[in-house]
């Protein structure tokens, strides 16, 4: 606890902790936009949210180490998540759309497994980077350290998710999506094809990860097993947020990127998975006491 | 009448192999150990989840509980090494159903896929947790006291207590489906607010279901972590990708809410673990998440819901 009083000297640092965290926060509420994306149009919670941004990470990593900038790897890494998202959606998907959440809980718990101990055998366990070469910002009399390579990280973050908004709303995909996700079967009576749509919907999701993937890659690390921290960080934002709320994902994603980097701070690095999983836990329980906090006043 | 005698035999033929086993092989007695282990898993898991509805990923938590409690008083409280074992096999086994009654009220209200996931969480806490905290051993785990009698007799010793507890589980998750207990976790299941409605006090009745799964798993810590020797937070104890993962997979595959299933499924899962994983040199894990896959996505209802629908269709 002796880093709270550190904390309290030097307020600097708290403005240091919060503007990383909202950069990270961006990409947390990306995966997160996907996730709720395949959640309500679906009803599916995806498990295996994390290992497509694990997967996105090494294409680009791989490209970078290949001679080809992270510029051009992200976008390459959605295309290649797309594609396996589909190949995914044919082969498993597909089969638990419409069953009961466990079963796809546990369905997509075994593609997570799966593709994260591929990884482990193919790519080996080791912690990767893609070096950037971007200088850091400093502010405050170097107080305040600001990597420009989060600052691209959380412009990129921006223009993703503006891109799958606009898709959502102008296109006739996009409005296919939605209508789905309104009432799959009337959607379905109006001619729309809810197979392709769904599809096409874990798909995106996938692209998005893959990207959001890269983007992890070039302002943190990868690793195998890193997929399940992203996957429940995903669930807690959308859960907090709701369904189809984007502004509320950005901010929930900007806050669960600060809490994240106070508590890192505050409690040492090796407890921060442990603070977020806790959090989590707090989050379910509290959510369901208001709740039932909510169901009490309607009697 | 004929029915009773099948069970008669069935009774006699596992108390025989299961006495038997580390006299005929020695071999594979910790294997063997282990497969006893996988019944008790997957038969405390379904008693939350398959008869209760409450699908846990995280009743590994419990375990862990038991396994670090058993080693914790073995290690501090200066006992011989017996006394000092039964101590820390009934204090694991005390602390994880207390965790249980603490925890149940406010996780067990939780439903559905919200459960799964807040329980999935706790068990990686947990996994975290005792990979920092320094007095437990952090990462570096804590190693077991040595066993005083021979060496060959360590492993057999562990596998009498291991089937001990599988059996006595099994006895008392039979004994409890039967009564009003039983009733009233499967009314729970089938719809939690009719139930309710019906008058049944559901939160009493969970928590205590969760806490008699909690206590058998939190039993089974001590063995497990002595009959191993060396108790590692991640490898071991709260082995939430394996252990986890392989209760829920064990008794699905024999068909969850079921009293037979977990147990088919645990033997059929083991022991193809043991026989053919050898030979897939590190793809195991890979051959893992397939085989969750295809099981969930293909054979839902485990070999005794096949079984069932065989015999159905056949008659």
């Amino acid at each position: 606890m002796s880093n709270l009083t550190v904390l309290a000297g030097a307020p600097v640092l708290l403005v240091q902790l919060v503007v990383s965290g909202i950069l990270v926060g961006a990409i947390f509420a990306l995966v997160a936009y996907g996730m709720a994306l395949v959640w309500g149009v679906m009803n599916i919670i995806n498990i295996a949210q994390g290992e497509f941004v694990m997967l996105g990470g090494y294409v680009v990593f791989f490209l970078d180490r290949a001679g080809i900038a992270p510029v051009f790897g992200i976008p390459v890494a959605a295309l290649v998540l797309y594609v396996v998202g589909i190949a995914l959606y044919h082969t498993i998907i597909r089969r638990i759309v419409g069953r009961d959440m466990f079963t796809s809980i546990l369905a997509t718990f075994g593609i997570s497994i799966l593709l994260q101990q591929l990884a482990n055998q193919l790519f080996s366990a080791d912690i990767r980077t893609v070096r950037s070469g971007l200088p850091s910002l400093f502010f405050a009399d170097g107080m305040i350290t600001i990597p420009e390579v989060d600052l691209v990280g959380f412009a990129a973050a921006v223009v993703v998710g503006a891109l799958l908004v606009a898709f959502l709303r102008t296109t006739r995909m996009g409005q296919a999506i939605r209508a789905t996700a309104q009432n799959a079967r009337a959607a379905r009576v109006l001619g729309i094809d809810t197979d392709r749509v769904y599809a096409t919907t874990f798909a995106i999701n996938c692209a998005i990860c893959g990207a959001a993937g890269g983007l992890v890659a070039m302002t943190w690390f990868i690793q195998p097993y890193l997929g399940l921290t992203y996957t429940l960080r995903s669930f807690m934002i959308v859960i907090v947020a709701g369904l189809g709320n984007l502004a509320g994902v950005i901010v929930a994603g900007a806050g669960l990127g600060v809490v994240e980097d106070l508590a890192g701070f505050v409690l040492g690095s090796e407890y921060q998975t442990a603070f977020v999983f806790m959090l989590l836990v707090v989050i379910l329980v509290g959510r369901n006491l208001w709740l039932a906090r909510e169901r009490r006043s309607l009697r | 009448m004929r029915k009773s005698g099948r069970g008669v035999a069935a009774a006699i033929a596992v108390a025989v192999t299961g006495l038997a086993l580390p006299w005929i092989v020695p071999s594979i007695t910790t294997q063997a150990a282990f497969l006893w282990l996988m019944i008790l898993f997957s038969l405390t898991w379904d008693i939350n989840g398959g008869q209760m509805g409450y699908n846990s990923f995280g009743n590994v938590f419990f375990f862990g509980v038991g396994v670090y409690a058993c080693a914790l008083v073995q290690r501090d409280s200066g006992l011989s090494y017996y006394a000092g074992l039964g101590a820390g096999i009934g204090a694991g086994a005390l602390a994880a159903a207390l965790s249980a009654l603490v925890l149940g009220p406010a996780m067990l209200a939780i439903r559905g896929h919200y459960f799964a996931i807040a329980t999935l969480g706790l068990s990686i806490v947990a996994a975290n947790v005792a990979s920092a905290w320094e007095y437990i051993g952090a990462a570096s785990g804590i190693a077991a006291p040595l066993f005083p009698g021979a060496i060959g007799d360590r492993a057999k010793f562990f596998y009498y207590l291991l089937f001990a507890l599988a059996v006595l589980t099994f006895l008392l998750v039979r004994r409890l489906y039967r009564s009003r207990l039983g009733l009233a976790i499967n009314a729970i299941r089938d719809d939690e607010d009719k139930a309710e409605a019906m008058g049944l006090h559901t939160t009493r009745y969970k928590v205590f279901a969760w806490s008699i799964a909690a206590l058998l798993l939190g039993a089974a810590g001590g063995p497990v972590g002595n009959l191993v020797g060396f108790i590692d937070p991640n490898d071991l104890a709260f082995a939430g990708a394996t252990f986890g993962v392989w209760m829920v997979l064990m008794a699905v595959l024999g068909g969850k809410g079921t009293l037979w299933g977990p147990v088919i499924g645990a033997v059929v899962f083991h022991v193809t673990q043991e026989l053919f994983w050898t030979w897939l040199l590190g793809w195991q894990r890979v051959a893992m998440g397939l085989l969750i896959v295809v099981i969930v996505v293909f054979f839902p209802t485990g070999i005794l819901g096949w079984v069932a629908r065989r015999r159905t269709t056949a008659a």
